[in-house]
């Protein structure tokens, strides 16, 4: 952000006249130390090229096999979408609804709104309606639950170990790097790069 | 960082909740405060009733967490013998099986990080509803972990998912999921409802800004 510009911090209201913040450094509010600013080297390229990476891991998540299960000579392939699928049917929709919307739909969302906005920005270019895109990726941010799912696999897999053998496909490998790759998309945007073109003309 | 000490409302702005614009506020009289002109979010000096809500959210997640803990989430069927789990059972599963780690994950996870966090926003609330001037900074570090540590909670969904969807063999093994895992997801969204709804600028209002940053203004 500019240095020189007012703002005011967004967990306690205290008004701050910004300075510089060098790249890879942060500016922190002097009363309660929250992060007004955190600029990062190309930044708005790195979070560009990690969005498309993002994109195309979450394809091949969803398409190929997940998790493998064999027991007693029976075995079973899953995709990311089957336990849902089951839940579905299973009469619990609200629950299906809620892991499909923190599994798939937000971190496509994320990664969708990254790339319409940044693509353009990197082009010298506006999307139509960008800023309004842009702030639902705040909504969006806390419902995209991809680094617990990986938890829930852990745990599983330990739980399921006993009974019989579990084998991770090639969306389950796809799926362990785009946490890494949506972490550091969001790591390297600070919004505020975004937000400051609102004010430099068309 | 240096503050020009006072805060965005008590210098008549409003700083956009989204998008951290700075816009003159309204006069009271001319009616609610409008739309963000940059990002289009509705602008609030504070959340809308914040406190009222907050509380509504952290009543209801106790009532809810009660079911989520009673009721079994899963439901075993293998070669017609059948078991129904709750959550601290599966919990307790795993300790008599000597899986200490997975044990402690999913009691953090499950039982320990949702009551914890209803108990920071209770203190929270109460502590700003009796204008508290006690360590501010430390009260918006925890709302901060609040906000962060929710998600985690979500973790037994998942388990169930993917059990769900591999263990799914007919009359050889079979696993079902039960309500409790629908009371439980309630509990989860609606504590991260509760944390959003929470606005940690009111932890700091019934403070003079000047006092605690050593900088010239």
């Amino acid at each position: 952000m500019t240095a020189g510009h007012i703002m005011a911090c967004h967990d306690c209201d205290l008004l701050h006249r910004l300075p510089a913040v060098a790249d890879g450094m942060r500016a922190t509010c002097c009363r309660c130390g929250a992060a007004l600013a955190r600029p990062k080297r190309n930044g708005l390229e790195r979070a560009l090229a990690l969005a498309v990476t993002g994109l195309v891991l979450l394809a091949l998540a969803n398409s190929f096999p997940f998790l493998g299960f064999k027991i007693q000579g029976q075995a079973r392939e899953t995709l990311l979408l089957t336990g849902i699928r089951q839940l579905y049917t299973q009469e619990m929709q609200g629950v299906a609804v809620l892991v499909f919307i923190t599994t798939v739909l937000a971190p496509l969302a994320q990664l969708l709104v990254l790339v319409y906005i940044l693509l353009p920005l990197k082009l010298n270019r506006r999307a139509p309606g960008m800023f309004q895109v842009f702030r639902w990726l705040r909504t969006i941010e806390p419902w995209s639950m991809m680094e617990v799912f990986m938890l829930g696999i852990l745990v599983s897999v330990v739980k399921l170990a006993k009974m019989a053998q579990i084998i991770p496909g090639i969306a389950a490998f796809c799926f362990m790097a785009l946490i890494f790759v949506l972490a550091a998309c969001m790591a390297s945007l600070d919004p505020h790069v975004v937000w400051e073109r609102w004010e430099e003309p068309q | 960082m240096r503050p020009v000490a006072r805060t965005a409302q008590t210098a008549s702005l409003v700083s956009c909740t989204v998008c951290h614009l700075l816009v003159r506020r309204r006069p009271a009289s001319a009616g609610p405060a409008g739309e963000c002109p940059r990002c289009g979010a509705a602008l609030h000096s504070r959340k809308p009733n914040s406190i009222a809500r907050t509380w509504a959210l952290v009543i209801a997640a106790f009532v809810l967490y009660v079911p989520a803990n009673v009721l079994p989430i899963t439901k075993v069927t293998s070669l017609g013998m059948t078991q129904s789990d709750t959550i601290m059972s599966g919990v307790i599963y795993f300790v008599q099986t000597g899986m200490w780690p997975i044990a402690l994950v999913i009691f953090i996870a499950s039982i320990f990080v949702p009551v914890l966090k209803l108990f920071m926003l209770l203190f929270l609330v109460i502590s700003v509803q009796r204008r508290s001037t006690w360590r501010p900074k430390d009260r918006t570090r925890l709302y901060r972990i609040t906000e962060a540590v929710g998600r985690w909670s979500m973790t037994d969904i998942f388990v169930v998912t993917i059990l769900v969807a591999l263990v799914h063999l007919g009359a050889l093994a079979n696993i079902e999921a039960q309500t409790g895992a629908v009371f439980f997801a309630a509990v989860v969204v609606i504590t991260m409802l509760a944390a959003m709804s929470f606005d940690p600028r009111l932890i700091w209002d019934v403070k003079e800004p000047q006092d605690e940053c050593e900088y010239p203004a």
